[in-house]
């Protein structure tokens, strides 16, 4: 049986309360034991992690593999090889392939694309509607039956307000959560970025904060009615919050993310019309990045989501207005959040593993999220002291669509390892 | 003293000094107009290109009649004719022009940024002819020239921008120009049309023309387009006109004498009543005049040797 054996790191479980430097002993694909100087045999590969975050597995609850249907821009091959280069172990990806996400076949080919070219877990999301289209339910119990894990239809918003009441009410039947990407067309009518000072002066049709908060109190309404699971994706407005906590306080089942580059920039990165900027919802004002800040360090905000959204370069080499939105988030995911918030004593490890890890398991209802002996040894290692240049080029996501090209990061993933097998190196995947 | 960049983006990016740079060079360019035979040598050899994504009749021929006044080559490229209908990219296209040698290319597109990119992409000079609500710099700047030669300054008046302030690239060119020369800029128009933060450019929000109109120095009028309305941003063009119509009465709350403006076209009888545009105080035409003299101050500026 094959075993790894972390030397030295400092293992931080939120699931236990742990904080110690310790070793971790991997056996098969379970966690066999954590303490001081454990034992090795000739088997054992031993990895010396001194200095070294270990934690849970990272679970990245949202991002675009893109496969089936839009293979140019990214597939569960490459994706899933970003996401251990990202030091994650596990992703889900949103069902807005090509065909849709919206019945058991599409689910099941992904899954079997994951078991075959995979190098880390991947939980399908199921779509919410027949196509996406927000006017009749999918099939949710075949959805579920053949492996998702949730249902969404993310980068469709759910314009209806019965057919997402429905969509809560439905899923009591199979306790999952509905993940709302918020946001009210009407209200962003076309816009690109940000409604805002830096709008008006750059001449981009706007995007008001109130096209997010309209739908996070509605959906927050409806889930109080029905007692349906609701997770909100992608939050990005501080008006958000305030009915994301008036809900929490309420008893209302809703959790909800926030993704990196809502935390690490504004509206004011648009400026120079660089499209690797563009990505919905849009990088809103810092007064809402603060706001965001602060809702994750005190954990309003459940969990860290990257929205991975790769796209090919010639669809991002064009006009801003005409550019999709989306932003190739994964393998620059985990140095951006340790570099602008834990280095700089503004998140802790705690909150950052708990957030990126154990919440995102509970919310899935997924293994992993835990170091507990024998448990499943899905692992992230973090080098704190790793500092090194994003450059897109190394990238293993097809996606280059990236506004932290060439921006200087500590604290880069070291290892990845997945049902005990290491999937990621130094950086580099081994498969 | 020249130009800092040799691409014109926007009035944003410019200088007071070089914003003078520029008034100062048309005046001498008005005069060449105004000759006989209207030609120079000046940018012979030279080859300009008009590169328009977006209909427009006034700001080409004023251009390629610029251009070639000064003695340049010019050719323009619409959307209609040429391959961009056939969805060749921005990038492809300017990589085109570049392999035939322009030295410079005026852009106007729908989208905002879009001359930015151009810029990105091609060793040539860069004049935005106008992006999507972003800016139309030339049209700042001849209004500008226009306002100086019949007020003789542009420091200390008060300048009122009228209609669509949110859509509009000449709106937003004016402002940047205008405060930057040191007159105070009103903009008025209804609630719907008036941009998030507008005031932090250093201009005065008002709502109701007649308050903004009073004491006035200068009104420019903007069009008003009719697809506004279609998108709910007014109740009718009636409406709008019942309120918002430069009108004689309107105008007698002005100073006496005060200039009225108008980048054109104009829909007479719904922003700007006939007997305005045709009135006294009206310079409508002769900033078309203008407009070309502006226009050769700065192809001379950016490729003919004031550089």
């Amino acid at each position: 049986m094959m075993k790894i054996l972390l030397r030295g790191g400092r293992v931080i479980d939120p699931s236990q309360d742990l904080d110690k430097v310790a070793d971790v002993l991997v056996s098969g694909d379970r966690i066999a034991a954590i303490g001081e100087n454990l034992e090795k045999d000739r088997e054992t590969k031993v990895l010396d992690v001194g200095g070294c975050i270990v934690a849970p597995g990272f679970i990245d609850m949202h991002v675009h593999l893109r496969e089936p249907g839009y293979e140019q821009k990214e597939t569960i091959a490459t994706g899933t090889r970003a996401a251990a280069a990202g030091g994650f172990t596990a992703v889900a990806c949103m069902p807005n392939t090509q065909p849709v996400a919206d019945n058991a076949a599409v689910i099941a080919y992904i899954r079997e694309r994951a078991r075959a070219v995979g190098v880390v877990r991947v939980y399908p999301i199921g779509a919410l509607s027949k196509g996406s289209k927000g006017e009749e339910l999918a099939e949710i119990y075949d959805l579920v039956e053949a492996g998702a894990v949730a249902i969404s239809d993310d980068g469709n918003p759910v314009m209806n307000a019965e057919v997402m009441r429905r969509a809560l009410e439905y899923t009591r039947l199979f306790n999952i959560p509905v993940i709302s990407h918020c946001e009210d067309l009407n209200l962003t009518a076309g816009g690109v970025m940000h409604e805002g000072f830096v709008s008006t002066i750059l001449g981009l049709r706007g995007i008001p904060a109130a096209s997010e908060q309209v739908m996070v109190a509605r959906d927050v309404i409806l889930a109080g009615l029905t007692g349906g699971r609701l997770h909100l994706a992608h939050l990005s407005s501080a008006g958000s919050l305030h009915i994301l906590k008036e809900a929490k306080s309420k008893g209302v089942k809703v959790t909800a993310e926030v993704t990196p580059h809502h935390l690490c920039l504004t509206d004011e990165a648009v400026i120079g019309y660089d499209t690797t900027t563009k990505v919905n919802p849009p990088l809103r004002s810092e007064e809402d990045r603060q706001a965001l800040e602060e809702a994750l360090r005190d954990g309003l905000l459940d969990v860290l989501a990257t929205d991975h959204a790769p796209h090919t370069e010639e669809e991002k080499d064009v006009e801003y207005d005409i550019a999709p939105f989306g932003i190739s988030g994964l393998e620059t995911a985990i140095p951006l959040v340790v570099t602008r918030l834990v280095e700089k004593g503004r998140l802790s490890w705690q909150r950052l593993i708990e957030a990126w890890s154990c919440r995102p398991a509970s919310i899935l209802n997924i293994p992993g999220g835990s170091l507990k002996e024998g448990s499943i040894a899905d692992i992230t290692v973090i080098a704190p002291d790793w500092e090194k240049e994003v450059d897109v080029d190394t990238f293993y996501s097809l996606g280059k669509n990236s506004p932290f090209q060439g921006l200087k990061l500590k604290g880069w993933p070291l290892v990845t390892i997945v049902a005990g097998r290491l999937v990621m190196e130094n950086g580099r995947v081994l498969y | 003293m020249v130009l800092k960049s040799k691409h014109l983006l926007g009035l944003k990016d410019l200088t007071r000094q070089e914003i003078e740079l520029i008034l100062d060079t048309a005046g001498p360019m008005k005069e060449i107009i105004q000759r006989d035979i209207k030609k120079v040598p000046t940018l012979r050899g030279k080859l300009v290109v008009t590169l328009f994504y977006e209909p427009s009749t006034r700001t080409r021929t004023s251009f390629e009649l610029a251009a070639k006044y000064m003695g340049a080559d010019t050719v323009s490229i619409a959307t209609s004719t040429s391959s961009v209908a056939k969805g060749e990219s921005l990038r492809d296209t300017a990589q085109t022009l570049a392999a035939m040698g322009a030295d410079a290319v005026i852009i106007r597109h729908s989208a905002a940024g879009s001359p930015v990119l151009l810029a990105r992409y091609i060793k040539a000079s860069v004049i935005n002819g106008g992006d999507g609500m972003h800016e139309h710099p030339t049209q700042a700047l001849l209004d500008m020239f226009t306002i100086r030669e019949k007020m003789g300054r542009i420091e200390g008046l008060k300048v009122v921008i009228l209609g669509d302030i949110l859509h509009s690239r000449v709106a937003r060119s004016n402002i940047w120009g205008l405060t930057k020369m040191g007159a105070e800029v009103r903009v008025v128009g209804p609630p719907t049309l008036i941009p998030e933060g507008i005031e932090n450019l250093g201009v005065k929000v008002f709502y109701r023309v007649e308050e903004a109109l009073r004491g006035a120095d200068v009104v420019n009028v903007l069009r008003i387009q009719r697809e506004r309305q279609k998108k709910g941003l007014f109740p009718s063009l009636r409406e709008y006109a019942l309120l918002y119509q430069l009108t004689p009465e309107r105008l007698r709350l002005a100073k006496p004498g005060a200039l009225v403006l108008h980048p054109g076209p104009m829909n007479r009888g719904i922003e700007i009543s006939p007997a305005v545009a045709d009135g006294l105080q009206s310079a409508i035409t002769e900033q078309v005049t203008n407009g070309v003299a502006v226009r050769m101050a700065l192809l001379y500026l950016l490729i003919g040797g004031g550089r």
